[in-house]
């Protein structure tokens, strides 16, 4: 019985002990599912610079999730001083809440979006399918992995890219739209609920002909399990998916971490962010490391959410909410 | 004599058929365990070590693997004691005392065995959580359930709950309390009859709940993943910490989520040994008239 007691007390310390090393200078850093590799060398960057700039030291915390549930991880109390996410409703459901301020937007260079990226296909060496724009989606015999646009903020840009596409042929108008992007959803064989997931469902589990993805997971993949296993296609047009980031308010007052949190943020746009973006196959902003990395990343051709849609507000409402086009095409399906 | 001749047939056949059907039968058994049970198992170890002694060394010596096997062993530690008192007191409860509401509260200790873990893990969310019943007082006093240690503690609490008074509930009712009285009426208090007496008499039971407590309270995944907030080097325990890396998806990610994995199979895998030790050794005191796990 005494050792038990022992024991107790150990892990009452060991808890306390936890709590209490919470304390030293920590950022927490909430994102979205496809940005592991990026945040994970940025955080021991930033670190770096931070103890030249500064002379402290810092320590940041990366969490990675499906989009909508890092959002709600949130909301419901995960004390993030950072948000990280795939698209701005991710936050702007934050800024209802009181979290931070509803203009958060505003408050960083390029709509608060540090890097860009796109939407591509993802085929098998060689393309035995000849996929090669967004119609030969929903040829007979074709599969296309695309994640769960319910729960997948990645899934989310997709969906639009299709719908976007599709409004911009010739003649194209919401119920074509409808009409081919309800198609292209009967050819998916599996909904992931992750970008990431959906990626390990087409590469590594070998499922599917063509995997709508964002161009930083395909280049990965590619770069992962060599160019003589996937090509790239790039279709005649499709969306520029912005993932945005912000400092969350409230806390970063409670937890008295502000400054080193916009320094982080900051540090994204810096050259040196900038580089770390591109080195991992996301889009930068800044002119001169666009033009170092240009070879990376092909041309295409895209059109803004906000161009096609207006805002995320706006699109989430239509497409993605409880009863709206997704939901009704899905039914439909079936 | 031909009918004698044909019973005998029919007796043999019988026989043969009986003896037939037990053959199928175990190798379908045999079959079963070695496609669900051993050949995943086997898998676990195979991947783990797939890409060589370089691969497994360095993932479980990278600094978030070795917090997620602290934090795995603290909340066990924390959790499987909670629940050895727990348990005994509720056991002891069962089968001593009649009382109103004794069905009610054999009811409540099988709940997490009926509750889904995710279930288990949003309920905590709803209560502790920031917009739950004690959120704002929480938060008022910093103190953080939800997304911290303490919230694993309690989900593990939850479902591994049962395992020691399901254990001991049934070897209570067949030992009956007659050393109890005997002790009563030589002049031992409570906590006498309880350590001189009750304990020795169920300690090898008491034990294998403990055990399974505790592979439970390691290998927990669904409560925890709702409560953790994933949190590499904060709040992953091993079982999180291996689908995380898994998500990776990289090869060389997935080489070392079987790494880890492999070292949650061996944790595991080292209590059911001593479990079996147990069993072994006092296999006679372990009376098992109800045996649900």
């Amino acid at each position: 019985m005494k050792q038990f007691s022992l024991t107790v007390c150990l892990a009452v310390a060991v808890l306390f002990g936890a709590t209490a090393s919470a304390q030293d200078s920590r950022l927490l850093n909430v994102s979205f599912d496809p940005t592991r590799e990026l945040y994970k060398e940025a955080d021991t960057a930033f670190a770096a610079a931070w103890k030249k700039q500064a002379g402290k030291d810092v320590r940041v915390t990366t969490s990675n999730g499906g989009s909508g549930k890092q959002s709600r991880a949130v909301q419901d109390g995960l004390e993030a001083d950072v948000v990280t996410l795939a698209l701005a409703w991710d936050i702007d459901v934050l800024a209802d809440r009181g979290l931070l301020a509803k203009d958060w937007q505003s408050r960083l260079p390029e709509q608060s979006t540090p890097y860009t990226s796109t939407v591509v296909f993802l085929v098998r060496k060689g393309n035995p399918k000849k996929i090669h724009d967004w119609p030969d989606l929903i040829h007979d015999g074709v599969q296309v992995i695309t994640p769960n646009p319910k729960t997948s903020g990645g899934a989310r840009w997709n969906f639009l890219a299709a719908w976007g596409w599709a409004l911009r042929q010739p003649g194209g108008n919401a119920d074509k739209a409808r009409a081919y992007v309800g198609q292209l959803y009967h050819h998916v064989p599996v909904l992931d609920t992750g970008a990431r997931g959906a990626t390990n469902t087409f590469v590594q589990r070998g499922i599917g002909d063509v995997l709508i993805a964002w161009e930083s997971e395909a280049l990965q993949s590619q770069q992962e399990l060599g160019k003589d296993k996937f090509d790239i296609v790039v279709p005649s047009l499709s969306i520029l998916a912005e993932p945005p980031v912000a400092v969350v308010d409230k806390v970063v007052d409670k937890k008295g971490t502000r400054q080193l949190a916009e320094a982080y943020l900051k540090y994204l746009y810096s050259p040196e962010g900038q580089e770390l973006v591109a080195r991992h196959f996301y889009r930068p902003r800044l002119p001169a490391v666009t033009a170092k990395y240009a070879a990376q990343f092909a041309p295409v051709k895209t059109f803004t959410l906000a161009e096609a849609f207006g805002d995320w507000r706006k699109a989430q409402a239509t497409y993605f909410a409880d009863g709206g086009v997704y939901d009704q095409i899905s039914e439909a399906g079936h | 004599m031909v009918a004698v001749i044909a019973s005998h047939a029919i007796h043999r056949s019988r026989g043969l058929g009986v003896s037939v059907g037990r053959g199928v039968l175990i190798v379908l058994a045999l079959l079963c365990v070695a496609g669900l049970l051993l050949l995943p198992l086997i898998a676990v170890f195979v991947e783990a070590l797939g890409k060589g002694w370089q691969v497994f060394a360095t993932a479980i010596s990278d600094p978030d693997a070795r917090t997620a096997v602290r934090l795995t062993l603290t909340v066990a530690a924390i959790a499987v004691p909670a629940n050895m008192v727990f348990g005994l007191a509720a056991a002891w409860l069962m089968t001593h005392y009649e009382f109103r509401g004794k069905q009610l509260l054999g009811a409540l200790i099988d709940l997490p065995f009926s509750v889904s873990p995710v279930v288990a893990g949003l309920v905590y969310v709803l209560v502790y959580g920031v917009h739950g019943w004690f959120g704002d007082w929480l938060d008022a006093h910093g103190v953080r359930v939800i997304f911290a240690v303490p919230g694993l503690v309690l989900a593990t609490i939850f479902v591994a709950f049962p395992f020691v008074a399901r254990e001991l509930i049934p070897l209570m009712q067949a030992q009956g309390n007659e050393e109890e009285h005997a002790a009563r009426t030589l002049g031992a208090n409570g906590w006498q009859i309880f350590f001189r007496v009750t304990l020795p008499k169920v300690r090898w039971a008491l034990l294998y709940g403990v055990l399974l407590c505790n592979a439970r309270s390691m290998g927990e995944f669904g409560a925890v993943s709702v409560v953790s907030g994933h949190l590499p080097g904060l709040t992953n325990t091993l079982p999180l910490q291996v689908d995380q890396v898994y998500n990776g998806g990289s090869d060389s990610a997935i080489a070392a989520a079987f790494a880890l994995a492999s070292l949650l199979a061996l944790l595991t895998l080292l209590t059911l040994l001593i479990k079996r030790l147990v069993e072994w050794r006092h296999g006679g005191e372990l009376a098992h008239p109800v045996r649900r796990h």
